[in-house]
C-alpha cells in the first residue's frame, strides 16, 4: 500500500458524454445513461416509499408527546377561610385526569402572607392570594411532605429539605418547590396550572421537570416546553 | 444417492460401523431404511437451500488453543435473552397494559394463573441475570483484549446491545405498575429530562407528555415488547455473524506458536 508510485493511466479517461462513448441511442449533450437514470429512479423511489411510512410513524410517536399543549385546568379545593396564612393545608387534586389514583397529587396551600413572602407580584395570573406548593421534589420528583414541627418540607428519597416558602434548605434539590397558580372563583379557592420558580422566585410559566436548575445558565440549558398548559 | 456427508463423532473401535461381509450387503434392514429416509429429507432441503454449508461454517469453526469456560458467557447472555423473550411473550397473554388494569393483571398472573408466579419470576430474575451476564461477557472481552483489531465493530455492537438491555430493564420495570415501578419511572424520566437543551423534550417523549399519564405505560409497553426486542435480536444476529466470520481470540496468556523454521535465530 505504501511506497507504490501512482502509475499513469494507460487508457484515457472516458468522456462524460454518452455520445462520445458510442452508447447506442445517445443524443447530443446527454451525460446520464439510461441505466444510471433508471437505477437512481428506483433507489429514489424506494427511499421515498420508506420515508412515506417512517416519517409519519415517527411524527405519530413524537408529535403529540412533545408538541401537544393540554388545556389549563382550575380545580376547586375549598373556601378561602379553610386556608390560614401561617401553615399549610394539604389538598389532593387530580393533576392528570382519566388515569385514576396515579393522576392525583397533593398540594400544600396557605393564604399569601406579606410578612413571609414579601411584596406580592401584581402580574401573577389569578391574583395570587393563595400560595400553593407542589409536593414534587426538585431533585428527582419524589413526593415531599410538610413537617409541622420544623416548618420544613422533607423529601424521603435523598434527603432534600425546603424551608417554609419552598426554598431549598439542604440536600440535592436544584431549585425551590414548584407552585400552582391560584384564584378565587364562586367562593372557592381554585388551583390552576403548575409553574416553576428559581431561587429568586422568578416565575417560569412553562414548568420544568425536577433536576433542572433555573439559576444563571440553567434557564437557557433547560428551555420551556410545548407540552405544558398555558394561561392566557 | 445422498450427497450430504455428516461428520462422524470419534467413536471407539467397537462401535464403528464395520464393512459388510461379502454376500450380506444386499439385505436392507429397517433401521437402514429409516436412516436413509432421514438423510434423504435433509438432502432434499439442502439441495434447495444450501443450508449445510452455512451450518458447517457456523458450527465447525476453528477455535484457538486455550479456549475455556469464559468463552461461554456470550452464549449464556444470548440464552438469558431467549428465556426473557419466551417468558415475556407468554406473560403478554395475561397482562393488560392499561393504567387501571396493569397492577390487577400482574397480581392475577402472580397469584391465580397456573405457573404464573414461576414464569413471572423467571422473567423478573432473568432480567437481572441477563444484565449480570452481559457485564461478565463484556469484562471477558475487555480483559482478554478481544475488542482489538479486527473486532472493533463487534465491541460497538455489543455496547449498543448493553444499552438496549438497560432500556429493556427500565421499560420493563414500570409494567407491574406498583408504587415502586411508578416512582422509579418518575425518577428515570426526570433524570432523562435533566440533560441540557434536548433533555426536556426527551423527557416529554419518554412520558408521552409533560406529565406521567396513560400514554406513558402504553409507550413503555410498546418499547419493551416490540421495539427493543426486535433491535436486540437483529443486533445479536450481526454480533454472532461477526464472531463467526472473525473467529475468537486466544486468551492473552497463550503464547503464539511460531513455526521453528520461521524463527529468526534459526533462520
Amino acid at each position: 500500500m505504501f511506497g507504490t508510485v501512482p502509475q499513469p493511466r494507460r487508457t484515457p479517461p472516458k468522456s462524460k458524454y454518452t455520445a462520445d462513448r458510442l452508447i447506442p441511442g445517445s443524443f447530443e449533450g446527454e451525460t446520464v445513461t439510461r441505466r444510471r437514470l433508471m437505477s437512481l429512479a428506483v433507489h429514489g423511489g424506494g427511499g421515498i416509499a420508506v420515508a412515506a411510512f417512517t416519517l409519519p410513524a415517527l411524527g405519530f410517536a413524537v408529535g403529540s408527546a412533545v408538541f401537544e399543549r393540554p388545556p389549563a385546568a382550575w380545580r376547586p379545593v375549598g373556601p378561602p377561610s379553610d386556608f390560614p396564612n401561617d401553615t399549610y393545608v394539604p389538598k389532593v387534586i387530580t393533576d392528570v385526569p382519566g388515569i385514576g389514583e396515579v393522576g392525583k397529587t397533593t398540594v400544600y396551600i396557605r393564604a399569601y402572607n406579606p410578612d413571609i413572602d414579601g411584596e406580592k407580584d401584581p402580574s401573577i395570573p389569578g391574583g395570587g392570594d393563595f400560595v400553593a406548593l407542589s409536593t414534587r421534589c426538585m431533585h428527582l420528583g419524589c413526593p415531599v411532605r410538610f413537617v409541622e414541627a420544623s416548618e420544613r418540607f422533607i423529601c424521603p428519597c435523598h434527603g432534600g429539605v425546603y424551608d417554609f416558602t419552598g426554598k431549598v434548605d439542604g440536600g440535592p434539590p436544584v431549585r425551590p418547590l414548584d407552585r400552582f397558580y391560584t384564584r378565587v372563583e364562586n367562593g372557592q379557592v381554585e388551583v390552576g396550572p403548575r409553574y416553576s420558580v428559581n431561587s429568586e422566585f422568578e416565575r417560569f410559566p412553562s414548568y420544568r421537570d425536577p433536576g433542572q436548575d433555573l439559576d444563571g445558565v440553567g434557564q437557557y440549558l433547560y428551555p420551556g416546553r410545548f407540552s405544558t398548559p398555558k394561561l392566557d | 444417492m445422498p450427497r450430504l456427508k455428516l461428520p462422524l463423532p470419534p467413536l471407539p473401535p467397537a462401535f464403528q460401523p464395520r464393512p459388510k461381509r461379502p454376500g450380506q450387503g444386499q439385505k436392507v434392514k429397517p433401521l437402514d431404511q429409516v436412516k436413509e429416509a432421514g438423510i434423504h429429507a435433509a438432502d432434499w432441503v439442502d439441495e434447495r437451500t444450501s443450508l449445510s454449508g452455512a451450518l458447517r461454517w457456523v458450527m465447525f469453526r476453528k477455535v484457538p488453543k486455550g479456549t475455556n469456560w469464559f468463552y461461554t458467557l456470550g452464549s449464556a447472555t444470548m440464552f438469558a435473552f431467549l428465556s426473557q423473550a419466551v417468558t415475556g411473550v407468554f406473560l403478554a397473554m395475561y397482562y393488560t397494559p392499561s393504567v387501571t388494569e396493569a397492577y390487577e393483571s400482574t397480581r392475577r398472573i402472580t397469584n391465580e394463573v397456573f405457573l404464573g408466579e414461576f414464569v413471572r419470576g423467571m422473567h423478573k430474575w432473568g432480567s437481572t441475570v441477563m444484565v449480570i451476564l452481559i457485564f461478565l461477557h463484556m469484562g471477558r472481552v475487555f480483559f482478554f483484549g478481544a475488542y482489538k483489531y479486527p473486532r472493533e465493530i463487534n465491541w460497538i455492537i455489543g455496547f449498543v446491545l448493553l444499552v438496549l438491555t438497560f432500556v429493556m430493564s427500565l421499560t420493563g420495570y414500570l409494567l407491574p405498575f406498583d408504587q415502586r415501578s411508578y416512582w422509579a419511572t418518575i425518577v428515570a424520566a426526570n433524570i432523562t429530562a435533566s440533560g441540557p437543551i434536548v433533555g426536556p423534550y426527551l423527557g416529554d417523549f419518554l412520558r408521552g407528555g409533560a406529565e406521567f399519564g396513560a400514554t406513558t405505560l402504553a409507550r413503555f409497553y410498546s418499547i419493551h415488547m416490540l421495539l427493543v426486542p426486535g433491535l436486540i435480536a437483529a443486533l445479536i444476529g450481526a454480533h454472532i455473524y461477526l464472531v463467526t466470520r472473525l473467529g475468537t481470540t486466544a486468551p492473552p496468556w497463550m503464547k503464539t506458536d511460531v513455526d521453528e523454521r520461521l524463527r529468526e535465530d534459526e533462520v
